[in-house]
């Protein structure tokens, strides 16, 4: 039975379940539902919930762990040799799994029956045949030592599903038992009910932290694979980033230093963008602005800000980048190779961040007590006078934070740098190079043909702590002196 | 200092600094200050007292055009200071704020050292040549704020990490460091104990030695303390201008002396 | 007051008259003009920027909703489609598309002797370049169709080649035929002659708006439909995840949660997630539901997961915004005519809440709707998604695209022509953005309730 129709069973019982508990609760009270502690349906809803939860919570446990055992199992069933130089395990269990699918979708398609497939001592190279006929992806050719895996893997799979199936109706039914059982007219069904969804709500709160947790596993574990077969001291010492595209090879160097320093020159050339301007339109806009030039021209610096940064990352590979060229290409200064570099990036993520910066500056500007600038201008101080010596110093806090912000958005960017700054790692100080970024190498290692459990790939999950570790430092320190600042003045 | 002027001044001593007539102030469409005319008198310590929301403070915001900073306000008729009009078109407020400095009701020393938050108004108007020059101005103006002995030790420390009345009395010095010709006061103690009070108060009364002094405020003993001359506002009205003791002993209107007996407040 | 009176140093500029601005007092007011000129500037940069970036978009953009079409009278030849005559659809359909070029080709070198052009290109052959490689396979799918058009002539409409299609659109130059091998200036001038005859006309193309993206060669027939279908999708996964769940999590946080360490720890925690960046969001979705759970590659199923993650932070940050400028007294009045804490925040508080949780959803959906980033970790690009999705199964785990990924994957093709492409998706792309945006701002005007 597949798992769509046990959730529709399930289902079922618990609305069955709902309308029994609550006739139940009704008839104890005489079918006068004022006698009755709770509102009718809360009878109903304590028996629904109870019979989904245990069901469905059982159903998703065994879901999750059915692959992990029968994995475990099989993995243990394939020799040594089956593992071929430079490969392992889980690439081999990865061929299990294609061709026990594989199996799967012949027989459903009519193209092999049941009883050949389950035969020990079948043909290979029939069975590989007549899979390749059915359409069935076959990647290597299938090994007896595979096949016999791919068999039982099979037959383990089938019948955890018909355990599952059998014990999750168990469980559904017992439950939905129980707890009509319960309904009387003192039960506290509403209080029991509102316990439920409170528990709801806080499970829902708790996917805040369960993504953290994914995120930092995730990275964690593959990282800790990338060390297994790359030394760390080279990833963080190294001057070099050369990955090979033979795939296996041991001759990558996968040094992380060009790819910092690009993404740090290309957040520094963004960041000398947008903030004069950024900080400057927050100056003008909070301390000058009649409201109405502030209504039309804060809505349209924030447009800036709604646009998806594959628009940026477009607009630099095709307009701005051209753009560059013909004042700093060949035909101009000859400062620049092609379209792509430090500069087109670091330009278009300016634009991007100009409402960041301003945004942020003019809460924190406006933040500042007008007492203060009254002070200045009680002195005889003019406008500007008052914002640089006055405004701006009881501001700066703040706005240090909010540029750190801004880097650390800069930091993480990805679709303009791997649009606008090139592919090429580079250490160079001219800003016309294509260099390349964290984020872009993130997404070129992980996209590319390499396979899942190389070097090659895995680097980027190095890659990607170093980019969350970086960007949530700055996040957290920003936010923190933002914090320290707004409390100076509450 | 120009001391010739000075002792010139000190001979007639009681000739107007500040004339006001037929002032009207609006905020949006709400008609704040009522026909006020009033006269301020140099070296001399003028109060306006009166229920809060009489237009006390705004009045006195009009008097070196504070309120400009306010978009929606607007101010009619005319306040001449020295026979020259304040709110002619081509008066720089700026230039006009230098002369006539104001302390604000809540203490609001700038996020800056001691030190720099009284060198700010000399170094904005260019009074100092030197650092000689400005560390002297500074100490003058810190001991005219009667503040010098307590902070002259730390004038590196932040401004702010002084007490209530300490903060206050910083931004006296820090009014006085400017060398102005009036100084507004904007309910000063409001925010203070009675013992800053008392400190603040024995400070106007030494200001009133160099400078016409004018104080907003809401304690009519604070005002029958400090002043001379005693303004009493009611409802945007000037009800009542005169020698304070006359004020406080024998009003003239009805209204001032339901105000002083505590009946209206 | 004059300098000679000046016992010592301290100057005292202004007892001169307040009407006339001194030296300094000039100075200070240039800078003070200044000043105010560099906000002017900084601003004026700005929405100079933004105005650059829109001119961008719509003068490269336009374009990619017209397209060359070339319409002439196929004669559908019994001889070549049909060799038997019986009308078996069976061996209509082994006739493959190459059996189709010819007649097309013919067909369209008629026009061209029609039109009396002088040109050396008199064989059929010779006609290839300008005709759109998806011409043959439109005819042939018309007449597996309807097989009874075979012995016929009818009025076709197909695509030009992208070179016509450029030509006509000032992008192929004749300068720059020297470096192009698919079409000659023969083919240009050809081009001119029908285009006065109305044989080829430059019209306006749903195609691209509706239709599927094609292989690196067809740029002419590319379009956004089956990629606008994955968006969709997502979106659908986004909208019945994100806003249940954060919805929870912000009555939880907002109006359940002792303050506790555990309480800390989840506001710690969907703050920095705002600020993680989307590709290790990518990072995740990778990592966790394709090599951990084994969901589908490239399946809107699971970009919509990853964007779900992505948006939620969005969503309770404005959702615990909007439940808490309910004030305190609505609670107050409910708790005291009985109701449960829980029934007085779903009764009460939350309808209230409403329209500013809807605003919020909104502007995280348009949020997630632009983000490509993690897209391209999960597989939805270099996928060429050619085929709609058949139900709601199917458009959730079939490998499709998605609007800022197709964008994106254009803007990776060689051929120029994509680029206009892209353009024209983004014009699409920002359609749907200005829309939401729009929609969010009336519902935020229509219903905020101001207490």
């Amino acid at each position: 039975m597949s798992v769509f129709w046990l959730c529709i069973i399930v289902l079922a019982i618990a609305v069955v379940g709902f309308v029994f508990g609550r006739q139940r609760a009704l008839a104890s009270a005489g079918g006068n539902s004022g006698y009755l502690h709770s509102l009718p349906n809360y009878y109903g809803w304590n028996v629904f919930m109870k019979v989904i939860v245990p069901a469905f919570g059982l159903m998703a446990i065994w879901l999750i762990a059915q692959p992990l055992v029968i994995q475990n199992s099989i993995s243990g069933m394939i020799p040594e040799s089956e593992i071929k130089e430079g490969s392992n395990i889980g690439l081999v269990m990865a061929d299990v799994r294609r061709t026990a699918e594989g199996l799967d979708n012949a027989v459903a398609a009519g193209a092999i029956d049941e009883e050949m497939v389950q035969n020990a001592r079948a043909d290979i190279t029939d069975i590989t045949a007549r899979l390749k006929d059915a359409g069935q992806v076959v990647t290597s050719t299938i090994t007896r030592p595979i096949l016999r895996a791919a068999q039982a893997y099979r037959s383990m799979t089938s019948s955890a599903n018909l355990i599952m199936t059998i014990l999750v109706l168990a469980v559904a039914l017992i439950a939905a038992l129980v707890a009509s059982l319960q309904s009387n007219k003192a039960y506290r069904a509403r209080n029991v009910v509102e316990q439920g969804i409170l528990a709801l709500l806080i499970a829902a709160a708790s996917v805040a932290i369960l993504t953290t947790i994914g995120i930092v596993l995730s990275l964690i574990f593959n990282t800790v694979e990338f060390f297994k077969l790359y030394p760390a001291i080279d990833f963080f010492a190294l001057l070099e980033w050369a990955p090979s595209f033979s795939g296996r090879g041991g001759s990558s160097a996968l040094g992380i230093l060009p790819l910092l320093w690009g993404t740090i020159y290309i957040s520094i050339v963004a960041l000398l963008v947008a903030v004069p301007i950024g900080l400057f339109a927050a100056i003008y806009l909070s301390e000058y602005a009649t409201p109405r030039v502030r209504g039309i021209a804060k809505p349209m610096l924030e447009i800036l800000a709604g646009i998806p940064t594959i628009v940026y990352g477009l607009f630099a590979l095709l307009t701005i980048g051209p753009m560059l060229v013909s004042v700093f290409g060949q035909d101009g200064l000859g400062w620049m190779g092609g379209g792509r570099s430090v500069m087109t990036a670091g330009i278009a993520m300016g634009i991007m961040l100009i409402p960041f910066v301003s945004s942020l500056s003019d809460d924190i500007i406006n933040a500042v007590p007008q007492s203060m600038r009254d002070g200045s201008y009680g002195l005889g101080a003019t406008q500007s006078e008052t914002i640089r010596q006055v405004v701006l110093p009881a501001a700066l806090p703040g706005i240090v934070g909010a540029i750190l912000l801004a880097a650390s958005r800069a930091i993480g960017e990805t679709m303009i740098v791997v649009m606008g700054a090139g592919a090429a790692a580079r250490l160079s100080l001219n800003p016309f190079d294509a260099m390349t970024t964290v984020t872009a190498k993130i997404v070129s290692q992980l996209t590319g043909d390499s396979d899942f459990a190389s070097p090659e790939a895995l680097v980027a999950f190095a890659l990607g702590i170093t980019l969350f570790v970086l960007t949530l430092g700055l996040n957290v320190f920003a936010l923190y002196i933002v914090r320290k600042y707004r409390e100076q003045y509450e | 200092m120009n001391d010739m002027s000075r002792v010139e001044r000190a001979v007639d001593s009681k000739e107007t600094k500040i004339a006001a007539r037929k002032v009207q102030v609006y905020y949006g469409d709400n008609h704040a200050i009522k026909d006020v005319d009033v006269e301020i008198e140099d070296k001399t310590v003028t109060a306006f007292i009166g229920p809060s929301g009489c237009g006390k403070s705004t009045f006195l915001r009009c008097l070196n055009r504070m309120n400009d900073t306010i978009d929606i306000c607007r101010v009619e008729g005319d306040i001449l200071l020295d026979g020259e009009d304040i709110y002619d078109k081509r008066v720089d407020p700026v230039q006009l704020r230098a002369k006539v400095g104001m302390v604000f009701q809540k203490p609001n020393p700038f996020p800056k050292s001691i030190y720099d938050n009284v060198a700010y108004g000399p170094r904005i108007h260019g009074l100092a040549r030197n650092k000689a020059e400005l560390d002297e101005i500074v100490e003058k103006s810190l001991r005219r704020g009667a503040i010098w002995d307590e902070v002259k030790d730390r004038l590196d420390a932040p401004g702010t990490g002084l007490s209530g009345g300490q903060q206050q009395r910083l931004c006296i010095a820090r009014a006085v460091a400017t060398e102005p010709e009036v100084l507004l006061m904007d309910e000063p103690c409001s925010a203070l104990d009675p013992i800053a009070t008392a400190q603040v108060e024995e400070l106007i009364d030494d200001l009133r030695q160099r400078y016409s002094v004018v104080i907003v405020t809401h304690s009519m003993q604070q005002a029958a303390r400090v002043s001379q001359k005693t303004a009493f506002f009611h409802l945007g009205n000037l009800v009542e201008f005169g020698e304070t003791g006359q004020i406080f002993t024998n009003p003239e209107d009805p209204r001032t002396e339901s105000y002083i007996t505590g009946r209206i407040g | 007051m004059t300098d000679a009176s000046l016992p010592k140093g301290g100057a005292k500029p202004h007892l001169s008259s307040l009407t006339e601005p001194d030296a300094r007092t000039k100075s200070r007011n240039a800078a003070e003009k200044r000043f105010r000129a560099y906000g002017v500037i900084a601003i004026g940069t700005g929405i100079l920027c933004l105005l650059v970036l829109l001119f961008a978009i719509i003068s490269n953009g336009i374009g990619a909703f017209q397209q060359t079409f070339i319409e002439v009278p196929v004669y559908l030849d019994p001889a070549k489609l049909d060799k038997k005559g019986e009308r078996n659809i069976e061996d209509i359909k082994k006739v493959s598309t190459f059996g189709y070029n010819p007649l097309i080709q013919k067909a369209v070198l008629e026009q061209v002797e029609k039109a009396g052009i002088d040109t050396p290109l008199t064989k059929p052959k010779d006609m290839k370049a300008m005709i759109s490689a998806s011409a043959a396979g439109q005819i042939r799918s018309m007449v597996i169709e309807n097989p009874d058009l075979i012995g016929e002539t009818v009025d076709v409409r197909f695509l030009a080649s992208s070179r016509v299609d450029g030509y006509l659109k000032d992008r192929v130059k004749r300068e720059h035929l020297a470096r192009d091998k698919n079409i000659d200036a023969e083919h240009l001038d050809v081009v001119d002659g029908l285009l006065e005859a109305g044989v080829v006309k430059k019209t306006f193309n749903p195609a691209f708006i509706f239709g599927a993206d094609a292989s690196e060669s067809r740029a002419e027939q590319a379009g956004l439909g089956v990629s606008m279908i994955g968006s969709f999708f997502m979106m659908l996964v986004v909208l019945f995840l994100a806003l249940p769940i954060g919805v929870a999590a912000s009555i939880y946080l907002e109006e359940f949660a002792p303050k506790n360490r555990f309480t800390d720890l989840i506001e710690v925690n969907i703050s920095n997630l705002a600020a993680v960046p989307s590709i290790v969001f990518g990072i995740l979705g990778l990592a966790v539901f394709i090599q951990f759970i084994h969901l589908p590659q490239s399946a809107p199923l699971v970009g919509g997961l990853v964007l779900t993650l992505m948006t939620l932070p969005t969503i309770i940050i404005s959702t615990r915004a909007s439940l808490k400028s309910v004030p305190p007294s609505i609670r107050d009045a409910a708790l005291g005519v009985g109701a449960s804490k829980m029934q007085s925040v779903f009764h009460h508080v939350l309808p209230l809440a409403a329209p500013g949780i809807l605003t919020g959803t909104i502007i995280g959906l348009a949020q997630a709707l632009g983000e490509t980033a993690p897209l391209l970790l999960i597989g939805m690009v270099g996928y060429i998604a050619s085929n709609a999705p058949d139900g709601i199964a199917s458009g959730l785990l079939d490998p499709n695209s998605a609007m800022p990924a197709q964008i994106y994957e254009w803007a990776k093709r060689a051929d120029p022509a994509y680029y206009e492409r892209a353009w024209g998706g983004i014009i699409i792309l920002l359609v749907f953005l200005v829309t939401m945006n729009t929609v969010a701002v009336i519902l935020r005007r229509r219903f905020e309730r101001r207490w």
